[in-house]
């Protein structure tokens, strides 16, 4: 669900964020208009905007974990997490994590990657909320609740900064919510 | 696992660690082999504070020996995983840091408490988890946060820095526009080794006119002297791994 339809509609927290993200078209091939929030990062309202839209929400829900998958959602993640009291989990590309991993593998455009979690981080029955900056076809996201509910915790909701046209009117992703801030800038423009 | 403060227990198997406040982060340490060996390297801990009495202006009261008493818990939580990524290397977990609710807390209040109110404006952030560190030090100092990532991540124009590995070299990319000239940064990741990524981002920043205030890292290893690579650029470290 898009955090305008749900109880913050009009908040001018969204726009700013909205309006600090820079639209990079044909990154990383013809077509895609890709969504930059490194320019979030830089505008330090609007990263804060950010950050406290997400803690508002899951303060009070007994998050024990958050959960951010690599590289993105480590910008938004720990932030998150130490503002509720929860732990952080970074979800790797395979090979980074240097302990006993459990993986799971997802589905590219052409071809697939897995998602990788060390054994142990996360216990059974612990509540859970995974963090990426933008969810698109949403394979990443369902990637990483296997790999949680593998391990008997509950995945609580999935949050991402932005969402692609293609979750929108969707609820739920593999079963779980999913809470969106914004939709994507400048889809028109073409530079 | 690593030791606190006495080198003399580095022979037995469990190394005898103070429990982790989190029973789940006990279990987790538990799960994890720690492998035998008469080379087990200790951790002793030191707290290079290269002269800024703000790190402990407003902690609690120090230990007998001066240490800010947030830093042994801080080490005791970062897991050692030997043979990682290959045969001789002990390598620093810090994602067993990240389970540790009070000791994450404690490692960014560490940093915010140094660099708040010093004119920074950049928190510089080295591929991947300088990206776990850096941005709740800027959310909290009032910073921008800038990703350096490794090649083609970064969608938009960017400006490079070649640096070398063991084997070969690697390039470290920073967005044109991200800082300006005369910006204060600091630059963080999680550990210093040989200071080869950290001395290049040094040079793409310094390249753009910005001063670096420091480098700041949680773990430094000082057998690989990387502080000799880091040119004027001052190094601030919570834990050394010997």
């Amino acid at each position: 669900m898009f955090a305008a339809e749900n109880g913050l509609k009009g908040d001018p927290r969204l726009e700013a964020i909205s309006a600090a993200i820079r639209v990079v078209p044909n990154f990383p091939k013809k077509g895609i208009m890709f969504q930059d929030i490194t320019t979030l990062l830089l505008d330090h309202k609007a990263f804060k905007h950010t950050i406290d839209i997400f803690v508002d929400r899951y303060k009070d829900m007994h998050i024990s974990v958050v959960a951010g998958v690599e590289a993105r959602g480590f910008m938004f993640g720990p932030s998150i997490a130490l503002a509720i009291g929860a732990k952080f989990i970074p979800l790797r590309k395979p090979g980074k994590l240097p302990g006993k991993v459990i993986s799971e593998s997802y589905e590219l455009e052409y071809g697939h990657d897995r998602l990788e979690m060390h054994v142990g981080a996360v216990e059974p029955r612990e509540r859970v909320i995974i963090i990426d900056d933008l969810v698109a076809t949403g394979g990443t996201l369902s990637a990483a609740i296997s790999l949680m509910e593998s391990q008997g915790a509950e995945v609580v909701e999935c949050a991402c900064v932005i969402g692609l046209p293609e979750v929108k009117g969707q609820h739920k992703l593999k079963g779980k919510p999913l809470y969106v801030l914004v939709e994507p800038s400048g889809l028109d423009e073409l530079c | 696992m690593q030791t606190l403060i006495s080198p003399f227990v580095s022979h037995s198997l469990r190394l005898a660690p103070p429990l982790p406040r989190n029973s789940l982060l006990n279990n987790y340490h538990q799960a994890s082999p720690i492998r035998l060996s008469s080379h087990f390297s200790t951790t002793s801990l030191r707290l290079f504070n290269s002269g800024a009495a703000a790190a402990s202006r407003d902690s609690e009261m120090t230990t007998e020996d001066g240490k800010d008493p947030r830093i042994a818990k801080i080490a005791s939580s970062i897991r050692v995983i030997p043979d990682f990524p290959k045969p001789g290397i002990m390598f620093q977990d810090i994602t067993t840091l990240l389970l540790d609710t009070e000791a994450f807390k404690d490692t960014i209040a560490l940093f915010v408490e140094r660099y708040q109110g010093r004119g920074i404006s950049v928190v510089a952030g080295v591929e991947a988890r300088g990206f776990i560190f850096g941005p709740p030090i800027a959310l909290a100092i009032g910073a921008k946060f800038v990703p350096m990532r490794k090649p083609k991540k970064l969608p938009g124009k960017v400006i490079s820095e070649e640096y070398s590995l063991e084997y070969g070299t690697d390039k470290m990319e920073m967005h044109v526009g991200a800082v300006e000239p005369g910006e204060r940064a600091i630059i963080i990741d999680d550990l210093i080794a040989t200071g080869g990524t950290l001395a290049a981002a040094i040079r793409l920043l310094e390249r753009v006119g910005v001063k670096i205030v420091e480098c700041a890292c949680v773990i430094e290893l000082p057998e690989l002297k990387g502080k000799e690579k880091l040119g004027d650029a001052p190094l601030f470290v919570l834990v050394s791994s010997a």
